[in-house]
């Protein structure tokens, strides 16, 4: 068995991997080792080949393989090690991690910090418990993504699609451009799970149809799927009888929602927010196991890509800081409570020693109300939706002013903050 | 193809159906020296009932005294230890718990130790106060259980599989996608037609499941019907695991069926189900709304903490029930040298290496000479399963043979090598190296290893990604090539 000694080891080279390795070297780890288990660095951004990532990051809208390439471009200046094709098989709490490849067998990798950053994974069709039989041609969206961008296959000519979040939404528009037929897409919610320039860009610009409070009842074929049944569902998420409607396709692609990849995590013992799926962090992205970071999708699922990296770089500098000996424990820990139509809040736990970077979701869509950040700070919001992730900064300054051991976030609607502030 | 270009074939014994019962038959005969034909319709063996089976050995203390349910089950249940240890598949003896959740199911409970105890079957009553202890997780209203210790489970299809590789390693012959379409007698001769051969056979095995009345009618021999009952089951993720550490039974409100059950499949994941429903086709193969609350609101008052949201998958199978409500494990009265395995329904899996057992016995009293071969193999070549495997053991085995350091599943742990090795003893399709390997199997339901397991069965099989199916032609998954679709005008 082979054994190393890294400073910083980073488990994931996708774009949140990426960014913290990079942050790591800067804040001066010595040895820092990204550990990919596919080929080549990027993550699932190597599939995603549409444009209209680093918006907000460089100012340009790039495809996904061109995001990464930036980071792997910058990566290459520097003396991070990277291991491709390698599996991480476990990370114990003393951050020992075991991974495989083939040309080295077992490693035995020590690290002072660990960075966790594996992703997210689909949710399936036996999560939804969409009744019915099992033929071929039922994908989730992303696998089928993988099929058509990276393998240069069609999954099939005319599909259905359930599920508006992005990944649906992009393949909606993508399988119309490879000339196949998208007859509908489906969603249980009163609105689209996706960016709203998703829903223009994707479906509207295609006159693909979306069907708004509906879902999938049932599932037609033996060997590959011939139709669905469609159908619109009550409040209670209910079919409705008498609304189905029945719809001839070959494809079936589910795009429902993901999930933090967190096997890796639990097995090490790391404490999970039963929200988010993910780690429950501290200011530091530090989870329940000292020296163990998180950042990207495996702490909760993001919106866009420049989010991630700016999440992983502040992962990546205090793993470094920690492998170095210069992150001492905090002298307070202030609880972050998620309020009124808030989903959930990363961080978990917050110190009042620096700023901190909150990102939330909205539990509903509301126009016109104010993020408060327990009177702290208050924003105006002409709207805030699910699928946005909400993004907000305490100074140091305005955190010296909590009193109590809990910061409470929440949304409060224009009539009750009375003035803007 | 017409009739006369058929290939034309001769084989002493014939089976017709490759589930549990044909191919554990095949086994059984690859014991001695005859030529053997197994018959499987599907891609691969297994495909059928065999499936979607709850994989449950059964205790033997179910079933109602005087039936063949009965003759078979015992029996069964004492021949899976060595069997699955000499065809190396797994076998978790978890023991069957079967509980009474008030005072007036107590009687049923006394009733099914009484009859364990008459059979032999070793069987122990235990207090609310003893359950709880072995199954914490169960809920406060147990009154008390009675225990069989040596009930447990396999994975049903890997268990057909197995035993097809070994009969086949012992000289039997197997030719899959090859439905029988005709069957007749000419003299002492019997034929059957598929698709491309016609086989001449001494004796015909019918272990066609579902369609095994429709193999007889085919050969004019009409006096048993098939009736298809659905069970429909739900897989919850790993993470479950250790939630029950048996088989749980409650108490079957109705003489059909044993009830609702909360089971510890042998790879270790929990399984609920099956309902028992009886369909009109034999294709009906869906999963339902009223399945899935039918169920949970069963096993949810044996084990309240079944989160429905950690299942990962869920299926339907159908048992091949007989008219007779009984097995049918006889010679055709009315043409000789049909021998047949018929109305295998529960515990159908447990009593099938007995009922396998007995067939060189049924032949040699029609009067077949069976002469044993001196070289039979018993024991199938081991399989190796990574993730069971230590660290240690784990880097030598990637030194030997670095194909084990490419991890393809990452839910469940599953190397390429053990990929092309399922490829290299029979399987053929998707859904074929899952259910030998688990890739595929896990939490992402092959969203990430299934572009990869495509082009490993492509690469290995030396057919296009277009030709590699789910479970065989019709059931490919990619359809097409990029730009295959430009210009053709779908609508």
């Amino acid at each position: 068995m082979r054994k190393l000694e890294v400073d910083v080891a980073i488990i994931g080279g996708g774009p949140a991997g990426l960014a913290a390795a990079l942050a790591a070297h800067d804040q001066g780890a010595a040895e820092v080792l990204i550990i990919e288990r596919n080929h080549e660095l990027g993550g699932i951004l190597q599939q995603c080949i549409h444009h209209g990532f680093g918006l907000h990051r460089f100012k340009a809208e790039l495809t996904g393989p061109e995001y990464a390439q930036r980071f792997i471009n910058e990566l290459k200046d520097t003396d991070i090690k990277v291991l491709l094709e390698t599996m991480v098989l476990e990370v114990t709490k003393d951050r020992t991690i075991y991974a495989v490849n083939s040309r080295e067998g077992m490693l035995e990798i020590s690290a002072k910090a660990i960075v966790l950053a594996m992703g997210c994974r689909e949710r399936t069709r036996g999560a939804l418990r969409i009744p019915g039989k099992r033929p071929a041609g039922i994908f989730s969206a992303g696998t089928a993504q993988r099929y058509m961008n990276i393998d240069g296959y069609i999954p099939g000519r005319k599909a259905v699609i359930l599920g508006s979040g992005d990944i649906g939404l992009i393949m909606a528009r993508r399988l119309t451009l490879e000339g196949a037929k998208v007859e509908a897409v489906v969603e249980i919610l009163p609105y689209a799970a996706g960016l709203a320039r998703n829903v223009v860009q994707c479906l509207e610009d295609f006159d693909i149809p979306l069907h708004l409070e509906s879902t999938v009842t049932e599932i037609h074929g033996d060997d590959r799927l011939e139709a669905v049944t469609i159908a619109k569902v009550d409040e209670n998420w209910r079919p409705i009888p008498g609304t189905e409607q029945k719809i001839e396709c070959d494809t079936l692609l589910l795009s429902v929602g993901l999930i933090p990849e967190n096997e890796l995590s639990s097995g090490a013992g790391v404490e999970l927010d039963p929200v988010t799926n993910g780690p429950k962090v501290d200011d530091t992205l530090m989870t329940s196991i000292p020296g163990v970071f998180a950042c990207g999708n495996v702490l909760h699922v993001h919106d866009l890509v420049d989010n991630v990296s700016k999440e992983a770089e502040r992962a990546g500098a205090f793993a470094a800081q920690y492998a170095l000996d210069k992150l001492p424990a905090p002298p307070r820990r202030i609880k972050v409570e998620a309020g009124e139509n808030i989903r959930y809040v990363v961080p978990h736990e917050i110190s009042l020693e620096r700023p901190v970077e909150f990102f939330m979701r909205v539990q509903r869509p509301e126009a016109d109300v104010y993020l408060d950040l327990g009177g702290l700070r208050r924003v105006k919001k002409p709207f805030v939706r699910p699928s946005e992730m909400l993004d907000i900064t305490l100074s140091v300054e305005q955190l010296s002013k909590l009193e109590g051991d809990t910061l409470r976030v929440r949304i409060v609607s224009g009539k009750e903050a009375g003035v803007d502030a | 193809m017409k009739r006369e270009a058929k290939t034309k074939k001769a084989v002493q014994v014939a089976i017709v159906g490759g589930g549990i019962i044909g191919t554990l038959t095949a086994r059984e005969l690859s014991r001695y020296q005859l030529d053997v034909l197994l018959l499987e319709k599907e891609a691969e063996v297994g495909w059928g009932t065999t499936k979607a089976n709850s994989g449950i050995v059964h205790a033997g203390i179910h079933e109602d005294p005087g039936t063949l349910k009965a003759k078979y089950c015992f029996p069964g249940n004492q021949m899976f230890p060595r069997l699955c240890e000499e065809l190396d598949v797994s076998f978790k003896q978890t023991g069957i718990l079967v509980v009474a959740l008030a005072e007036e199911e107590m009687d049923m409970v006394h009733m099914y130790y009484q009859r364990g105890l008459e059979r032999g079957v070793p069987v122990r009553l235990l207090s609310r106060e003893e359950v709880l202890a072995q199954e914490p997780n169960l809920s406060e209203d147990v009154v008390g259980s009675v225990f069989a210790p040596e009930g447990g489970a396999v994975m049903p299809f890997e268990l057909a599989a197995a035993a097809m590789e070994n009969a086949v390693a012992n000289g039997a012959e197997l030719m899959t996608e090859s439905p029988v379409i005709g069957a007749w007698v000419e003299g002492e001769k019997k034929y059957l037609e598929t698709p491309t051969h016609i086989i001449e056979a001494d004796v015909v095995i019918n272990a066609a499941g579902l369609f095994a009345d429709e193999i007889a009618r085919m050969f004019g021999d009409d006096y048993f019907r098939i009736l298809p009952r659905k069970g429909e089951e739900y897989l919850f993720d790993l993470e479950l695991a250790g939630l029950v550490n048996s088989i749980i039974f409650p108490v079957p409100a109705s003489k059909i069926s044993k009830g609702i059950l909360v089971i510890h499949t042998a790879d270790g994941n929990i399984m609920i189900g099956p309902t028992s429903d009886n369909v009109p086709a034999k294709d009906d193969l869906g999963t339902t709304y009223s399945g899935f609350e039918r169920i949970f609101s069963e096993t949810r008052r044996l084990v309240p903490g079944l989160d429905p949201r950690k299942v990962i998958t869920q299926f339907a199978g159908l048992r091949a029930a007989s008219d007779r409500g009984d097995f049918i494990i006889e010679f055709s009265p009315n043409v000789p040298g049909l021998l047949h395995l018929a109305g295998i329904e529960s515990p159908g899996l447990t009593a099938a290496p007995a009922i396998a057992a007995d067939v060189p016995k049924m032949l040699e009293e029609q009067g077949f000479k069976l002469t044993p071969k001196e070289n039979f193999q018993p024991r199938r070549e081991g399989v190796v399963r990574f993730r069971q495997l230590s660290r240690k053991e784990q880097d030598e085995l990637i030194r030997q043979n670095p194909a084990y350091g490419r991890m393809v599943c990452r839910c469940e742990t599953v190397t390429e090598a053990e990929i092309v090795d399922a490829i290299r003893r029979g399987a053929r399709t998707l859904d074929g190296v899952k259910f030998r390997t688990r890739a595929g199997a896990g939490r992402c339901q092959s969203g990430f290893c299934q572009p990869v397991i495509m082009e490993i069965l492509s690469r290995e099989l030396g057919i296009p990604a277009e030709q590699v199916s789910k479970r065989g032609a019709g059931s490919e998954q990619v359809k097409y090539e990029a730009k295959e679709l430009l210009g053709k005008g779908v609508s």
